[in-house]
């Protein structure tokens, strides 16, 4: 069975943004400003436990500039099979829908794909709207908020998961192929290991540009975008005062505290 | 000359770093505090390569440099000293010598098991009630070849990973006349009969790794236990010290670096007299030291495990690295209890643990002045 796990390179979630001229900036001064997204450790864990189990094989995927192959080692060094980086300097300025046709487009090249898995969403621009562009222009089912497969079978073309909504959990069934996003209580990721790491860094990962995709200019990047980003400021800083709740018992303190918090139309 | 390190290195670091930061540091004052084992880590370092660090892909092991094992040790350290030790001690002084003397059926034999989390620890038995650095004149444990079988008979002093291990490497006396050439390795598997684990020792510190006397009688083991050659035990212990004084430097200087960061954060958040004490000279000048201190004996360590990797000598330069670094552990971990005041000396602050955790370091595997000495032979050519 061949499995797909979109991944994206992403700020750490300890960076410190700031925005000049008009564009967002990031350092991490605790350690690597660049990490994988968070989100996607899980998607990387289940794509390789697809493969184990069925096997065939894992292969992550890419969009993004030559900095991004370190996500992609990540996820070799996790244990993915292969990887693919799909970099073109007209992917440059896509939103989410322009990012969509691009990594729908390479999923179809990898050919004979059944699954496509992603994270819920990656922590940058924080929509979770990849997932389902990917498979509507892919023309496959999304399964969205996956949170445990509970039967595959590449043989049959079937595929059962649940989905954690927000009031409960729901079972549904579809046809393969599919497109995934997974919750973090899907699985435990596991760490890479050392020889993984050292195989991540001797494999070879090609490359695929728009023209190996057959994407033309108007339907991939910033003229396939929706979203334009018009002006890009630093947020004012808030203003913020402290208040200490006085009393001489905890149940004195905590009726004042409902108080001023009523008050305040908080609760 | 470079001293930055490579992608691989860099990467085999985060990746520790990460797995240390979230599984390892976190329990560090509970296994202390309960004296138990981390089990929970240790069960995760086997799929990682850190049981294995220096074993041969071939056998499953992460077959890394002597570098990136002793920034593995060191970044251990930073999380948790009773962890790294038993980690250490495992890598280094047990695993170590089955791979540089080991036959193919005893690598094949015990390497894969242990370098894949899958079997349990491996410890190395030197020290006895009479013979500590003194091995060649003191070790009275016997091994005596009876048929197919070694037959072994004594105690061992200070074992550690003892009640954790799979497997023992014992060094006996095989030749009852003495001398140099008298002493041999042999590989006790622990739940051989005869063997019996005293309970673990009440300890300053590194409470979370266990360390036990061990009784053999009339342990017997087959002759093809032999690791090495007969009659190169000693030869072969001396050895595998030399690499383990690299792995003892590096966790000294992790065990160091976690202090320091507490005293750094410490210092920075504490106020005295209407200002952070951090703005205090008295309290710079700690920190100052504390770095420029940590900064060479890391230097010193890596420069160690560099001339083991590029298969120079390195006898006395583990030897200095060792006696630097577990030093200039002990003085940084004092002075951050100092810049801590009484805090620093209550349990509920980790420089207390930590100080009491690299105080070992300039004991075990040789102490201080045993390190003195082996660099004063080496220079004066004794």
């Amino acid at each position: 069975m061949k499995v797909v796990v979109c991944v994206k390179q992403t700020p750490s979630t300890t960076a410190v943004f700031r925005v000049q001229n008009g564009s967002v900036r990031w350092d991490d001064p605790g350690g690597k400003p660049n990490v994988v997204n968070p989100w996607d450790e899980y998607a990387i864990e289940e794509a390789i436990r697809l493969q184990e189990k069925h096997g065939g094989d894992a292969i992550a995927l890419t969009m993004g500039s030559e900095e991004s192959k370190e996500a992609l080692k990540t996820a070799l060094a996790m244990g993915c099979t292969e990887a693919v980086l799909v970099a073109d300097e007209a992917f440059e300025g896509s939103d989410t829908l322009g990012t969509a046709h691009v990594l729908a487009a390479a999923i179809r090249h990898q050919q004979d794909v059944q699954v496509a898995v992603f994270g819920k969403q990656a922590i940058d621009g924080d929509t979770g709207q990849t997932t389902i562009q990917v498979a509507v222009k892919l023309g496959w089912t999304p399964l969205t908020f996956v949170s445990e497969i509970k039967e595959l079978d590449p043989d049959a073309g079937t595929i059962t998961v649940e989905r954690l909504l927000e009031g409960g959990k729901e079972t549904v069934s579809s046809r393969l192929p599919v497109v995934i996003s997974v919750v973090k209580e899907i699985n435990e990721p596991r760490y890479p290991s050392f020889m993984g790491i050292r195989k991540a860094n001797r494999a070879e990962i090609p490359t695929l540009t728009a023209a190996d995709l057959d994407l033309d200019a108007g339907s991939a990047g910033k003229a396939a975008s929706k979203v334009d980003w018009a002006n890009v400021y630093e947020l004012p800083p808030r203003d913020t005062s402290v208040e200490i709740i006085e009393g001489d018992t905890v149940e004195e303190k905590v009726k004042k505290l409902a108080e001023r918090l009523l008050a305040e139309k908080v609760i | 000359m470079d001293f930055s390190l490579t992608d691989e290195q860099q990467q085999f670091r985060d990746l520790v770093h990460r797995f240390v930061a979230s599984e390892v540091k976190p329990t560090a004052a509970e296994v202390d505090e309960e004296a138990r084992f981390n089990w929970e880590a240790v069960g995760k370092m086997g799929p990682l390569g850190l049981l294995g660090l220096e074993v041969p892909e071939a056998y499953g092991g992460a077959e890394v440099d002597a570098l990136s094992a002793a920034i593995a040790i060191e970044e251990l350290g930073w999380g948790c000293g009773s962890t790294a030790l038993a980690i250490s001690a495992h890598n280094g002084l047990a695993l170590g010598p089955v791979v540089r003397y080991g036959s193919d059926a005893q690598k094949e034999q015990w390497l894969p098991l242990l370098a894949s989390g899958e079997g349990r620890l491996a410890c190395l038995a030197l020290t006895e009630p009479g013979a500590g650095s003194d091995l060649q004149g003191g070790v009275r444990t016997m091994a005596v070849k009876e048929g197919d079988s070694w037959i072994i008979d004594g105690n061992k002093m200070w074992m550690t990973n003892a009640s954790i291990s799979d497997v023992m490497i014992v060094l006996c006396r095989t030749d009852p006349a003495g001398g140099s050439g008298s002493l041999s390795q042999i590989i006790v598997p622990s739940d051989a009969e005869g063997i019996s684990i005293g309970p673990a020792e009440k300890k300053m510190g590194l409470n979370g790794s266990p360390t036990h006397a061990v009784n053999f009688d009339e342990v017997r083991v087959p002759a093809e236990n032999l690791l090495g050659r007969e009659g190169k035990g000693l030869q072969q212990t001396l050895e595998t010290l030399d690499h383990g004084r690299i792995g003892i430097g590096a966790l000294a200087v992790g065990l160091a670096q976690a202090a320091y960061e507490e005293a750094v954060q410490y210092a920075q958040d504490r106020e005295a007299f209407g200002q952070p004490i951090a703005q205090y000279q008295a309290i710079q000048w700690m920190i100052a030291d504390a770095a420029t201190e940590i900064q060479a004996a890391r230097l010193m360590v890596y420069y160690a495990a560099w001339q083991k990797q590029n298969g120079r000598r390195f006898t006395k330069e583990a030897a200095m690295a060792k006696l630097f670094a577990t030093e200039v552990s002990e003085r940084v971990c004092r002075n951050a209890i100092q810049i801590h005041g009484g805090y620093g000396y209550s349990r509920e602050f980790p420089v207390e643990r930590i100080y009491r955790d690299t105080r070992l370091m300039t004991i075990g595997e040789g102490t201080s002045e045993i390190q003195r000495l082996v660099i004063a032979r080496h220079i004066l050519e004794l």
